[in-house]
């Protein structure tokens, strides 16, 4: 086989193309602009952190399906647990969005990770509604009794019932965590690709 | 770039200072631990709520009348439900946002047809009762006029209905099987039977409630509970859960909307699909921040990055 064969191979033009956009070194770097010293760089990381939580959590729920938690102290604190995990969830996304706003971190050709970080955002939100929706309990029916109204006057809501627990819980422990991690994996390998944006030029640097 | 025109709110300028040692790994171990534990500390301290789920039969045995009233409701084609429009039926357009009757073209897709899924096909799934097959035989053999006179009849005299003796009684004359509907389907409800014909109306195995939340809904109980937990849409609704919990405090600005004029006074009739249009207009700005000028240079003009960065800048000074 001549290397030009080897070459052309799909394999080995992907393998060449991820190793060259995203070397070891770049995805687990083991050094930082000096820039990257604030505190509101932990909010990302924290998020991540809290998303794991969120899914561990979720996963022991799962075991033992939808109804266990009512009838289960452990089952209750595993549910605590998951709640707690998704406020965290979100307080650390919310100020990671912010900060990286007032840091208009997409700018030199972040916006790619500036927008699916907002999509995650809201796929967030459409993932912890459906788990409200999907607590069998009464805060599930006053939540999706209100909620349907919103959804139905879209047009949206004559396929997405909010009424139907299957099909919420279907949204809320499959398709939308999914789409969750998925989109989260993207956002995080995006900002290794691209490194940690610098600081606005300041009329400082220029006359020093 | 050199060609181009450096533009501060989309590019970056280019760094040449220094780099100190920074463990990724280490960083986000501690982090998972740390927000572990803050997580492990919440849930013990608050827990998480979970009052149980209302059923019909609690609703029928807590508030009879109510639930009659529901009932009746539903028969004569005044309830929510019943005038809903899309998805349910084609009662009404449903909201429109400016000229877009959005529901009402995509149609109705859920349907639900309350006389016949809410009061009919349940009484019919009741073991024989002598009584209530003739009366339904009756409503069946009966014109649609007839019923619709039955059931007016009965309507005109129900704000005098009431519950005495466990039966439901109405002072209504040629009312037809009317009263033998509503005084069996209240004691169908009260005794469960009702939860259960509702669940299984599409099959012995089921996951969907739409029925039995749509009938919940129609009635005023589910709602006096709900305001005892102050969870009414003007009490910032749906965002809140049950007890003291931080609920979806996301949805602030969703709930926002609907505490104020246009949308909770002279836009209300659509304030639903107003206020959605309206999040969502919202949600594409942020998607689309950098490339919005204006927007994009908020960061820069406002100067809170000075902050951030405050040490770099010290640095280079
Ligand atoms: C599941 C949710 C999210 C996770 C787990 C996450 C995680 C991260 C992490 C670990 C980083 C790198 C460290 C840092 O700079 O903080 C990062 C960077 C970034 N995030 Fe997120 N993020 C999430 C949601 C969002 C949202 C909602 C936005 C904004 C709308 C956003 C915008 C950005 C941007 C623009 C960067 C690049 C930062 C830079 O170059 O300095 N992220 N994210």
């Amino acid at each position: 086989m001549s290397t030009t064969e080897i070459d052309r191979q799909w394999t080995t033009r992907l393998r060449q193309r991820a190793t060259g956009k995203l070397p070891p070194e770049k995805l687990l770097p083991d050094t930082q602009p000096t820039y990257v010293a604030s505190w509101i760089y932990v909010f990302g990381v924290a998020t991540l952190a809290a998303l794991i939580m969120v899914i561990v959590t979720g996963c022991i729920l799962a075991i033992r399906g939808p109804l266990w938690w009512h009838g289960s102290v452990y089952g209750h604190f595993v549910n605590s647990l998951h709640l707690w995990s998704v406020e965290i969830f979100f307080f650390t996304m919310i100020v990671h969005l912010w900060g990286k706003f007032f840091m208009a971190a997409w700018r030199g050709g972040r916006t790619l990770t500036w927008m699916t970080g907002v999509v995650t955002f809201l796929a967030s939100i459409a993932t912890a509604f459906t788990g409200y929706a999907s607590q069998t309990n009464f805060d599930s029916q006053w939540i999706t009794t209100q909620a349907k109204d919103g959804i139905n006057a879209t047009g949206a809501g004559a396929y997405f019932n909010v009424l139907n627990l299957g099909q919420m819980l279907m949204w809320h422990i499959v398709l939308l965590p999914l789409a969750a991690v998925v989109l989260t994996a993207l956002h995080v390998l995006l900002v290794r690709v691209k490194g940690v944006v610098p600081p606005f030029a300041e009329k400082v640097e220029v006359h020093s | 770039m050199s060609s181009k025109r450096f533009r501060p709110d989309v590019d970056a300028p280019e760094y040449h200072g220094r780099y100190s040692p920074y463990d990724i790994i280490k960083e986000g171990t501690i982090a998972i631990v740390l927000v572990g534990l803050l997580t492990i500390i919440l849930a013990i301290v608050f827990g998480s709520p979970d009052e149980r789920a209302i059923t019909i039969k609690t609703w029928s045995n807590a508030a009879p009348v109510d639930f009659a009233t529901t009932a009746l409701s539903e028969l004569n084609g005044t309830s929510g439900t019943a005038q809903y429009g899309a998805p349910y039926n084609t009662a009404s357009t449903g909201q429109q946002l400016g000229p877009l009757q959005l529901s009402k073209w995509v149609g109705v897709r859920i349907p639900i047809n309350t006389v016949k899924d809410f009061v009919i096909s349940p009484l019919r799934a009741m073991p024989s009762q002598p009584a209530l097959r003739d009366a339904l035989t009756q409503w069946i053999s009966a014109s649609t006029s007839t019923q619709d006179a039955w059931v007016a009849n009965y309507t005109k005299a129900a704000d005098k209905l009431t519950f005495t003796n466990s039966v439901v009684t109405v002072p209504a004359a040629n009312a037809g099987p009317v009263p033998i509907f509503i005084n069996d389907l209240t004691q169908m409800a009260r005794t469960g039977a009702l939860d259960q014909a509702l669940i299984t109306e599409s099959g012995y195995y089921t996951t969907d409630y739409t029925r039995p939340l749509l009938f919940l809904a129609d009635g005023a109980y589910l709602e006096s509970v709900a305001t005892k937990q102050h969870l009414l849409g003007t009490q910032w609704g749906m965002m809140n859960e049950t007890g003291s919990y931080p609920g979806q405090a996301w949805l602030w600005l969703y709930s926002f909307w609907y505490q104020i004029p246009p949308f909770n006074s002279s836009w209300g009739a659509n304030a639903d699909v107003l206020v959605w249009g309206l999040m969502m207009l919202l949600s594409a700005l942020l998607l689309l921040v950098p490339f919005i000028p204006g927007l994009r240079s908020i960061p820069r003009r406002s100067r809170v990055y000075r902050l951030i960065w405050r040490e770099h800048y010290r640095d280079q000074k």
